[in-house]
């Protein structure tokens, strides 16, 4: 780890550590109780988003490539979780009702009753092959990372294989994540359908453990992987690696006389990039309780890479905020909390014009602040851009701009 | 003596423009060879074949002691085989600092990870400074290269040719866009890396080519017209045909 | 053969009526104020043999009109009653007859015969219709013997009808199965509807099959039957015990439970399925439940016994004209099928055609610039709604399509010039930016369209001209809106032809695109041209979404539907080449259709199967169908 490349990364954990402890102090379980419990979900939640964020500044702000398809990961990390939650749960629930019978259950009776349990509802008896590990939570864990990570891998081996680049990689990163959603949405395919899998919120063995800790809990365990992806982010693009991706996004035609091979490193990146967003999205979802194929559709992943735009992308810091200022504004704003604005002629209430202020804003924010928010640090810090006497930062059309890095 | 590199017949169109047509050359491993010709000549097209940008129709490009088939590897496969190009326009990373810049060039294993396991050393330090001071930019080694003047950047990329120490060099225009100065500067380092490695200098001044004082290869509609030393071919009267004009 | 008696009267001897409607309504009054299923057949056989005025009091009867007023049967004619019998206006209180639906199904019938020699057209037709919904062996005499309509189309339904009912009906088979074979060819579904019956199966379980059964097919138990199904069948036919399921062997054992434990087994063993065996084997032995079926025995009584599907008709040769006739059918159908695919396949592509050839225009064009339009979409939307909006000012359907088309036109086309000269221009050579910023502009247009009309669907009407459908033979029909969206996209076609190789904009267009740099120095305005070709691929989606509107319902999420279809076309088509546009389209318009037929009533699958080929088919083509080519396209 090269602290000095990323001093930044210092600020940020201190930050965090500091942001985590004060909730806690304030929570309803552990401390003051000014803060009510759904606002640390929110919270939790919002960590965890913003790893997902520091995941596509990866892909996107550091290795130029833009895909709008990286919540199908985030939500392929939550399904796989979800499914070991759901059925322990059932399970629990199963062999507690099936206790009061005066013959004790067999454990194929067990797994029916869970299997009816889940399934019903989609009018199936069988469990499905994919939930064969659902009652691992170890396999489910290591299926958290494998998934996506091999989706990715797959999807990105096919896709820079034929170099596919741009645009084009990003429409085709949109339609995998709506293959992927319209598939889930089918009842036959074992996840249930539109029903999703629901109850997350409810631990397996800690029944009796009020949400008010275990949202602490998952608080202090999304800030420890937001930590630790930060960490794992700022290494990767502090060294040789950095340097070389960074280069690709630049230039991808002059890499390869390098001897590096793009479409490796970009394959590299794309797949770990993935596996951080599922982490980021296994410990998102017992929070929000309930993970639906909407989850997947491709506005979600447009939304993440908005919330990167904003923020300023090729900064780790500048994907947090984004993700952060955003949705905590968002859902400001759409919670209806925010006072309407009264026009006269007419009254602007927020829940029905955020995404219009958003939409344009975000427009405005492209225009005159490419660098996005975090430039406004870069200020302060007195970062300077090169000066470039006008020449282009590089011929190929993804790279980083002239006018950008001046702003 | 054995060829390192061996083009022949060698052809490629473009929509039924013929580039190259059934070219042949070779060159030995310690050589200095200049690459003339006029416009459309396709020398551009010959060096993006070698290098792996562009697959020919047909013809074999063979490499190095083994006759390991160029046309099977790709662009990065090549490099790393031991071709360096320099390309026409000076093409630095130039959101990236000098010395990122040469440390990337520097010869190492360049896989994904053992470049996440490679770590800075002592010695991959000094190779850079070393390198900076080559290309006369040692104090500009924490400058962005985007600041860099056209012609250090030219160098720099010099350097980071150097770095990846190549067996076989292809030089495109080196002295396109500079002075005097600098272009006796560029002949006389080309000449003392052609000591220990194959260097191919595709150029159209003929003032450069003579002061390299090397063996002349003249290429024209896709194919070699001539072939000798720069009064051999000046000698040459399809090669005056071609360059006065018909 | 009353009936055939009763027609042969209607037709010979019309006066001569072995009673007259009068006696007979007063004879089996009781009968016909209280009728029952069972007994009322003779009596409306007699009112049927009263001469033609027992038709309206059939009619009446049969539609509830038929009353009571003291003891004359009435007809009720809405608030008026008149005399069943005379006719005569009758001012009493009538109470009106409800007879069940069993009694006016016979009631129907009798009412054929009366209608099929009716002396109206109209009144024909519809006891043929009456016949064909509910065919009886009666019918076949009467409409053998009825003689020859005078009207040629009743007349050949006539006759089609009686060869129908002679293969279900008539008892010599022979006749029967000439009456299929004389149906070579036909596909229609009322044959099919009286080919299938005769298929029918019962599966049965015998220890021989009988002689003469009519068999479809014997069974091997474990291969074309389950064998727990098999094992079933046997069971039901009482040759073999049931055997025990695990829910019975738990009940068993539950209700056994003695101190703590079962058979000498402790409960909590039985959470293993060998104990509970073990546990109900103990309770077998001492005769307190009785014992199961093994394995074994199971195996011998299946393999003792044998298992077949038998035909319900039992003349074999019928079963087989039937069979084959069926199968000619089902190859006939499947080729009319799949002309009718070809053309929902068609009709398909031209609305993605449509959706996309704007986006083809700005990307294409465009695209060498590195623009790609998330919002167009929206433009569609925007297209659709101002067609709504000139429907809600405009009162004639076809004057305020016609009104749309150009307003659609004009709308889009210039929110694409302003999007251009705010945005677009401003990020020349971001491409991934351009394509950021316009969702952006996306997502607001939506909100926008949303807090204006409202989340419901806004109807967007077509003209009466529009609606209905163009059909060829049976199966094969096409709603005109789809020929019309069908012409509108060849239409853009040839525009879009006509500009590129006919204008002046065209020619600037071109030159542009292929060196921008050249151009600006001919004296063109590159930014200029941009502006003019993003507002006319704006333009273009406007009109696009008034045709879209017509036929899906306009909502703000209208234009999402389309835009990751359209960009898939543009895609797989190829940038910058208006026929790949055409290609693109056709392919994944055929492509959904086809994977549709393969998962039928499946449509989600069929659209993720559609998207992963469209992700393999990039990995082959990434430049699409019809690629730009040239050196510049090598780097």
């Amino acid at each position: 780890m090269r602290i000095r490349k990323h001093p930044s990364a210092l600020v940020f954990l201190a930050l965090l550590a500091v942001f985590t402890l004060a909730m806690t102090l304030m929570s309803e379980a552990y401390g003051s109780g000014v803060v009510p419990t759904s606002t640390i979900k929110t919270l939790g939640k919002t960590l965890c988003l913003a790893l997902a964020a520091v995941a596509m500044d990866l892909v996107w702000g550091y290795a130029g490539i833009l895909s709008l398809g990286h919540m199908a990961f985030f939500a392929l990390g939550g399904y796989m979780i979800g499914m070991w939650l759901m059925y322990a749960r059932t399970g629990e629930i199963v062999a507690a009702t099936l206790a009061n019978s005066p013959i004790p259950p067999t454990t194929e009776e067990l797994r029916q009753g869970i299997t009816g349990q889940i399934f019903g509802v989609v009018g199936s008896a069988d469990l499905p092959l994919t939930w064969a590990f659902a009652g691992s939570l170890p396999m489910q864990l290591l299926l958290v990372l494998a998934v996506p990570g091999l989706l990715a891998f797959l999807f990105g081996w096919l896709a820079f294989r034929s170099r596919v680049n741009g645009v084009y990689l990003s429409i085709l990163t949109q339609a995998m994540t709506l293959a992927l959603s319209l598939w889930l949405f089918q009842n036959d395919n074992g996840f249930r359908g539109n029903n999703g899998l629901s109850g997350l919120q409810n631990m397996p063995g800690l029944t009796d453990v009020p949400q008010s800790m275990i949202s602490i809990w998952f608080l202090w365990a999304s800030a420890l992987l937001l930590a630790g992806g930060y960490l794992l982010a700022a290494w990767l693009t502090a060294g040789k690696f950095g340097s070389v991706i960074r280069a690709i996004r630049d230039d991808q035609t002059r890499v390869p006389f390098l001897g590096y091979s793009v479409e490796g490193y970009k394959l590299t990146v794309f797949t770990i990039s993935a596996t951080i967003c599922a982490a980021a999205g296994a410990l998102y979802y017992p929070q929000a309780g309930i993970i639906n194929p909407a989850e997947l559709a491709p506005i979600a992943s447009i939304y993440l890479a908005v919330w990167v735009a904003i923020g300023g992308r090729g900064r780790l810091y500048g994907a947090v905020i984004g993700a952060v200022v955003v949705s905590l504004l968002s859902s400001w704003f759409t919670g209806g909390r925010a006072p309407a604005l009264d026009l006269g002629f007419y009254r602007i209430e927020w829940v029905n014009w955020w995404q219009v202020l958003l939409g344009f804003g975000f427009v405005a924010v492209t225009l005159f602040a490419p660098r996005g928010l975090s430039s406004i640090i870069d200020v302060i810090a007195d970062l300077r851009p090169p000066r470039r006497r006008g020449a282009d930062l590089g011929p190929d059309i993804s790279a980083l701009r002239e006018k950008e890095a001046e702003a | 003596m054995t060829a390192l590199l061996e083009v022949s017949g060698v052809s490629k169109s473009f929509d039924g423009f013929r580039a190259i047509n059934d070219l042949s050359f070779n060159i030995g491993a310690k050589e200095l060879r200049a690459v003339i010709g006029p416009n459309g000549a396709g020398k551009t097209t010959f060096m993006d074949i070698v290098t792996g940008k562009t697959r020919p129709d047909k013809g074999r490009v063979l490499w190095g002691e083994r006759s390991v088939s160029l046309l099977k590897l790709n662009e990065a496969q090549i490099a790393r085989a031991g071709i360096g190009r320099k390309f026409q326009r000076p093409t630095v990373f130039e959101d990236q600092t000098v010395a990122e810049n040469l440390t990337m060039a520097l010869k190492a294993p360049r896989g994904p990870f053992a470049v996440l396991c490679w770590k800075p050393s002592r010695a991959s330090e000094t190779r850079v400074a070393e390198l900076a001071g080559e290309v006369s930019l040692a104090d500009r080694l924490t400058h962005k290269a985007g600041e860099l003047s056209h012609g250090q950047k030219q160098w720099l990329e010099i350097g980071m040719l150097l770095a990846q120490e190549p067996r076989l060099l292809l030089v495109d225009e080196p002295a396109a866009g500079m002075t005097l100065a600098e272009r006796g500067q560029t002949t006389t380092l080309l000449r003392r890396l052609a000591e220990t490695r194959a260097v191919v200098v595709v150029e159209h001044d003929m003032d450069f080519v003579r002061r390299l004082n090397c063996k002349v290869t003249v290429l024209h509609q896709g194919a070699v017209l001539a072939e000798g030393s720069l009064d051999h071919v000046s000698a040459n009267p399809d090669v005056i045909d071609v360059y006065l004009g018909r | 053969m009353h009936h055939f008696l009763l027609t042969l009267l209607l037709l010979l001897a019309p006066p001569a009526f072995a009673q007259d409607l009068a006696s007979v309504l007063q004879t089996h009054r009781d009968q016909i104020e209280r009728p029952s299923r069972q007994t009322i057949a003779p009596v409306i056989e007699a009112l049927a043999g009263a001469g033609p005025q027992a038709g309206p009091v059939l009619e009446a009867w049969a539609d509830r009109r038929l009353g009571l007023a003291g003891d004359r049967f009435v007809i009720v004619e809405s608030d008026r009653a008149t005399d069943a019998v005379t006719g005569a206006p009758v001012a009493d209180e009538a109470r009106v007859l409800k007879p069940n639906s069993g009694v006016r199904g016979l009631i129907g019938t009798a009412l054929v015969q009366f209608q099929l020699s009716d002396p109206a057209t109209a009144r024909r037709a519809a006891a043929l219709d009456a016949i064909a919904r509910g065919p009886d062996a009666s019918h076949l005499d009467a409409l053998r013997e009825i003689g020859a309509d005078p009207d040629p189309a009743i007349a050949a339904r006539k006759a089609r009808l009686e060869r129908l009912l002679t293969i279900r009906f008539d008892p010599d088979p022979l006749a029967r199965v000439a009456a299929i074979d004389g149906f070579s060819g036909d596909t229609g579904a009322d044959l099919q509807a009286v080919l299938n019956p005769l298929l029918a199966t019962t599966r049965i379980a015998a220890v021989t099959i009988p002689d003469g059964a009519n068999v479809a097919a014997e069974l091997t138990p474990g291969d074309e039957i389950a064998e727990a199904d098999a094992y079933r069948l046997l069971v039901e036919a009482g040759f073999a015990p049931a055997r025990l399921s695990a829910a019975d062997q738990k009940a068993a054992l539950a209700a056994h439970v003695v101190n703590g434990t079962v058979g000498g087994v402790p409960v909590a063993d039985l959470s293993d399925p060998a104990r509970r065996d073990a546990a109900h084997d103990a309770l077998a032995e001492t005769g307190l439940v009785l014992p199961a079926a093994t394995a074994a025995e199971a195996e011998a009584a299946l393999t003792s016994h044998h298992f077949a599907d038998i035909y319900v008709e039992p003349n074999a040769e019928v079963t087989n004209a039937a069979r084959s006739a069926l199968n000619a059918m089902v190859v006939r159908r499947g080729a009319q099928q799949a002309a009718d695919l070809t053309l929902d396949a068609l009709s398909l592509a031209s609305i993605y055609f449509l959706a996309a050839i704007g986006l083809a225009i700005t990307f294409g064009v465009m695209g060498v610039m590195g623009v790609i339009n998330m919002a167009h979409g929206e433009f569609i939307m925007m297209g659709a709604y101002t067609g709504y909006v000139v429907q809600t000012l405009i009162a004639g359907r076809t004057l305020s399509l016609i009104v749309a088309l150009p307003a659609a036109f004009a709308v889009t086309f210039l929110a694409g010039v302003v999007l251009y000269r705010l945005v677009i221009r401003h990020l020349v050579n971001r491409p991934l930016e351009t394509l950021l910023a316009t969702f952006g502009v996306s997502i607001a247009l939506q909100q926008i369209a949303k807090n204006i009309f409202g989340t419901q669907a806004r109807p967007l009407t077509a003209p009466a001209w529009l609606e209905g459908s163009v059909g060829f033979g049976e199966i094969v029909s096409i709603s005109t809106i789809r020929v019309a969206i069908f012409v509108l996209a060849l239409l853009f076609l040839v525009l879009f032809l006509w500009i590129m190789n006919r204008t002046r904009l065209g020619l600037e267009v071109r030159a542009v695109t292929q060196n921008p740099g050249m151009a600006a120095s001919m004296g063109i305005n590159p930014d200029r041209i941009a502006m003019m070709t993003f507002g006319l691929g704006s333009g273009i989606a406007g009109i696009a979404g008034v045709a879209i509107g017509l036929f899906a319902k306009v909502t703000s999420e209208l234009g999402s539907d389309y835009i990751v279809q359209s960009f898939m076309t543009v895609v797989v088509g190829g940038v910058g080449n208006i026929w790949g546009t055409l290609a693109g389209a056709a392919l994944i318009g055929f492509l959904q259709k086809g994977i549709e037929v393969m998962n039928p009533g499946n449509t989600l699958a069929a659209q993720t199967f559609m998207i992963l080929l469209i992700i393999i088919f990039i990995q082959f083509r990434p430049r699409g169908i019809m690629p730009t080519r040239g050196r510049a396209a090598e780097a």
